[in-house]
């Protein structure tokens, strides 16, 4: 039945009619990117905001109705605790099982007044699943939670908040449909009107730049301005404890920055934050001690500031981490894919418009393209696969082999591989079984298929060497790629392209959401890739992987691209700043 | 004879205001009950049976509504409890409601009752013409616009209607923030039974006063089409209702009269215009954005 399928692909040769056909049996994943994890920490010294004194967040601070004196806990920010302190919240044996998967195993922890502390681990650590239960989300199989010294049963949310517990989550729970103020007013006891709440958000917006109107509707605002809604809503309620999930995904190092600092103002006024993160460096900069899970077990509460970012990485692995090697690249010019001046029009609202893109991919390097989500990444990687074409839009040059007009099919035909960002539903379909997924993107290359019939085994052969060559872990025999985890997935999905020797890759957040495995393990593939004489265009917005393994940075900023710049003697903060917008014609002149 | 023919369209876009408006709620919560049709029915034969049964067309009329709200029940027992398609159980409830309906009102037909009684509003009705066309009317006529009018104002004004709208528009986030979307759905669900039941009771208690099989002939599809005709906005439906009445007594004022058109264009036209407001809406993603509920017909699982 499966073959089937396939059949139906071989026959529209259409990667994106698969990909539609796919979505019906997808539930939508949402796509915000999470960067990795760091294991070398980059010197990383982020510039400071220039154009506004006061972070907008800062300056609500200020306003806030009233501060929690912090009494005598807590003078200096994320201060370790006294050892006869009473913590602000205790948690101890908590565990969750969910069927046979235990999310949570034992874990203790606790959480002092005006702390800063961080829980690390990597996806699938069970890190959501514990601040779930703080936030009564979820409810604990077994363990007690104490709040000030008192065993308390966190029933809901609503419970949580009254107690005082925050919670700004990492995909945004705000209401699209919905303006700033009903937002607002939602997570606020009822009572007050609306048009009171938007005088009180429009009085603060206006004094103190924070610069969201309490009228606009979410869907209509950037992704940082719904953060600051979804801050505001947090703080708006005053709480003693703020969870944040991940919450520096969608922003630049800088903003990132300015975040810290707010969060440290407000650590300093004695209330608790639990951050969630798995990029060390963040960590390591905010926080005072941190927590590390490992599938579902603590394994160990430790001071930051005596650990490196590698033994963290470590602690949260398990295991000792790769390195992975860069060779430099060859100093030649052998341009091996060429883009001339490909714009593309805003499709819809919320799309970035591509402006003037020209790149040049050059054979046996990695060029990395930098860049804060949603600054034309996804149109970019649409036209780049050929999902997206314009007859009079940019020309697209292979070793001298014009494929502006080609299809994806054309494409692959002439060398070029593709790992979109989407595992599920785009690079892959889940309810497929490996073998077949790795058919849909090579059934136009010479093997599996004869004159329009499918070979059974040479298909199953070709995704056992993939599985076998890039150490891609299968639950059972014959598993559906839906049964793969996110890192298994991703280094399937990866090893099916680079399996094909392509002369180019051009590849998407190629570790999005992977544990730092599997994220070692397709960095370094990826570079080997490079090493043998391809050329590999990788988007990614992972600052850290991106000056790990690239040659050369190109920035995309609201569909500009950048001149590709060599990483020799390039700084974090100069990139930082091209992501931001910011300097944008002094990166074009480099 | 103008007047008789406004009146008329009048009388014919009630039911489909009870029922629109009922849907609306639902939708805007975040539930696609596609069963209209069957708790229309089960509304009317209930209905009909208790006013004959008692001699109190009041009293069917509250049967109705029970029997609207009990068959959306079921449905809600459905998707809710047990999280079954919406789509496909809709379908089934209409089914259901079609032939259990036609079995209980089976030694119903051919029997007659008394409709309800007409209230003339003291003074409004009679100012000359417009006293006639709207203040001369059953309770059930006067529901209908009282209904429409709290609709719009609990949607746009309250906080009842904020959380609906947020539960519509995205329930994790709902029930992230503490809000019970399972209960706030039921309670849609129900609610858009019972004006179901409403308008389905209108057929035998005012339009026609006896019990056919069948006898809402497609009233509850047109519903459907009409929340989306509607946008998903309480007095838009007031209005498109009358449109779409309209386009159902011209067809019979059409096969009167002989005119050339087949009655069977003007029978499509209402989802004709459904269709075309449709694409008009998905051309403006702003509009579709800020109107149409994000979780129209997904299914909730808590604790995921």
């Amino acid at each position: 039945m499966p073959a089937f399928f396939v059949d139906i692909g071989v026959g529209l040769k259409s990667f994106a009619i698969i990909k539609s056909l796919s979505m019906l049996f997808l539930s939508r994943v949402i796509s915000f990117a999470s960067p990795q994890l760091c294991l070398y920490p980059l010197p990383v010294d982020y510039g400071r905001w220039p154009l506004i004194a006061t972070h907008p967040l800062e300056a609500f601070m200020k306003a806030r109705p009233r501060l929690r004196t912090s009494k005598d806990t807590a003078k200096k920010t994320g201060a370790a605790p006294a050892g006869d302190q009473m913590p602000l919240l205790n948690a101890s044996g908590v565990i969750k099982r969910f069927g046979d998967f235990i999310a949570n195993d034992n874990v203790s922890f606790s959480i002092y007044e005006g702390e800063i502390h961080a829980l690390l681990g990597e996806n699938g650590a069970g890190k959501s699943t514990f601040v779930k239960m703080v936030y009564g989300l979820m409810q604990p199989d077994a363990g007690v939670f104490e709040w000030r010294g008192k065993p308390v049963k966190i029933t809901g949310p609503q419970h949580a908040r009254d107690m005082g517990i925050g919670m700004v989550f990492q995909h945004f729970s705000l209401f699209q449909a919905l303006t700033v103020a009903e937002n607002i007013q939602l997570a606020l006891p009822a009572g007050e009107s609306l048009s009171s709440l938007s005088d009180r958000v429009r009085i603060m917006s206006a004094e103190y730049g924070i610069g969201v109107d309490p009228d606009a509707r979410i869907h209509n605002l950037s992704v940082g301005q719904q953060q600051r809604v979804e801050i505001m809503r947090c703080l708006l309620q005053d709480p003693s404890l703020l969870i944040m999930d991940e919450p520096t995904s969608v922003l630049t190092p800088q903003e990132a920055d300015q975040l810290f600092d707010v969060l440290r103002r407000f650590s300093n006024s004695g209330v608790a934050i639990l951050f969630i993160s798995h990029k060390l460096d963040e960590i390591r900069a905010l926080t005072s001690r941190a927590t590390v899970l490992r599938r579902g077990i603590n394994v160990g509460t430790v001071n930051t500031d005596t650990r490196s970012a590698r033994q963290l990485a470590e602690m949260m692995v398990g295991e000792t981490v790769a390195d992975v090697v860069r060779k430099t690249a060859p100093a030649d010019d052998d341009i091996l894919l060429e883009i001339s001046n490909l714009s593309r029009p805003r499709s819809t609202q919320f799309s970035t418009p591509l402006r003037n893109i020209s790149l040049q991919a050059r054979r046996g390097e990695i060029l990395a393209i930098a860049g804060i989500a949603g600054n034309g990444q996804d149109e970019l990687m649409e036209a780049l696969i050929g999902e997206w074409r314009d007859a009079n839009n940019g020309i697209m040059v292979i070793e001298g082999l014009d494929i502006t007009h080609a299809g994806p099919t054309a494409r692959r035909n002439a060398g070029i591989s593709f790992v979109p960002e989407e595992r599920n539903g785009h690079a892959a379909v889940p309810a497929m079984s490996l073998a077949d997924n790795n058919l849909l993107t090579s059934h136009s290359l010479a093997g599996a298929v004869k004159k329009g019939i499918i070979d059974n085994n040479a298909m199953r052969q070709a995704a056992d060497d993939v599985t076998t060559a890039f150490d891609v872990r299968l639950p059972n025999e014959n598993p559906l790629a839906s049964a793969l985890s996110g890192g298994n997935l991703q280094k399937f999905v990866v090893g099916r392209e680079i399996a094909k020797s392509p002369k180019v890759l051009i590849i998407s957040q190629p570790t999005w959401g992977v544990d730092v495995g599997a994220a070692m393990f397709i960095r370094s593939a990826m570079l080997k890739l490079a090493a043998k004489g391809s050329a590999v265009v990788m988007i990614s917005q992972d600052l850290e992987e991106v000056f790990m393994i690239a040659h050369r940075i190109a920035v995309l900023y609201d569909g500009h691209l950048s001149a590709a710049m060599d990483v020799t003697g390039l700084t974090a903060e100069k990139v930082g700043l091209l992501m931001g917008g910011i300097a944008a014609s002094k990166g074009a002149e480099a | 004879m103008i007047e008789q023919l406004i009146l008329t369209v009048i009388m014919t876009s009630i039911p489909l205001i009870f029922a629109a408006s009922g849907e609306l709620i639902a939708e805007r919560s975040g539930v696609l009950n596609l069963g209209v049709e069957g708790m229309m029915l089960m509304g009317a034969v209930a209905a009909f049976a208790v006013a004959m049964g008692t001699g109190s067309p009041l009293l069917g009329m509250f049967a109705g509504a029970f029997a609207g709200a009990l068959t959306a029940g079921i449905f809600a027992f459905f998707t809710l409890g047990l999280a079954t398609n919406q789509v496909a159980t809709g379908l089934a409830l209409t089914i259901f409601g079609t032939g259990l309906s036609g079995l209980v009102g089976a030694p119903l037909v051919g029997q007659a009752i008394d409709g309800l009684a007409q209230v003339h509003l003291p003074l409004l009705a009679d100012i000359p013409f417009l006293g006639t066309l709207l203040f001369q009317h059953d309770i059930l006529a006067y529901l209908a616009v009282i209904m429409v009018a709290l609709c719009a104002w609990v949607l746009s004004a309250t906080r009842v209607g904020l959380i609906l709208r947020a539960v519509g528009d995205n329930h994790e986030s709902a029930h992230a923030l503490g809000y019970s979307v399972l209960s706030v759905r039921l309670l849609a669900v129900i609610f858009g039974g019972m004006m179901a039941g409403l308008g389905g009771a209108y057929l035998p208690l005012v339009l026609t006063p006896h019990w056919a099989e069948g006898m809402t002939a497609g009233r509850g599809w047109i519903a459907l089409a009409l929340v989306v005709f509607a946008s998903w906005r309480p007095w838009r439906v007031l209005g498109g209702a009358l449109v779409f009445g309209g386009i159902t007594i011209m067809q019979l004022a059409g096969q009167a009269r002989g005119w050339t058109i087949p009655s069977q264009f003007l029978s499509m036209l209402p989802y004709l215009a459904t269709i075309i407001v449709l694409v008009l809406i998905s051309r403006n993603r702003e509009f579709a954005l800020a109107n149409s509920p994000a979780c129209l017909g997904r299914i909730f699982h808590a604790g995921k």
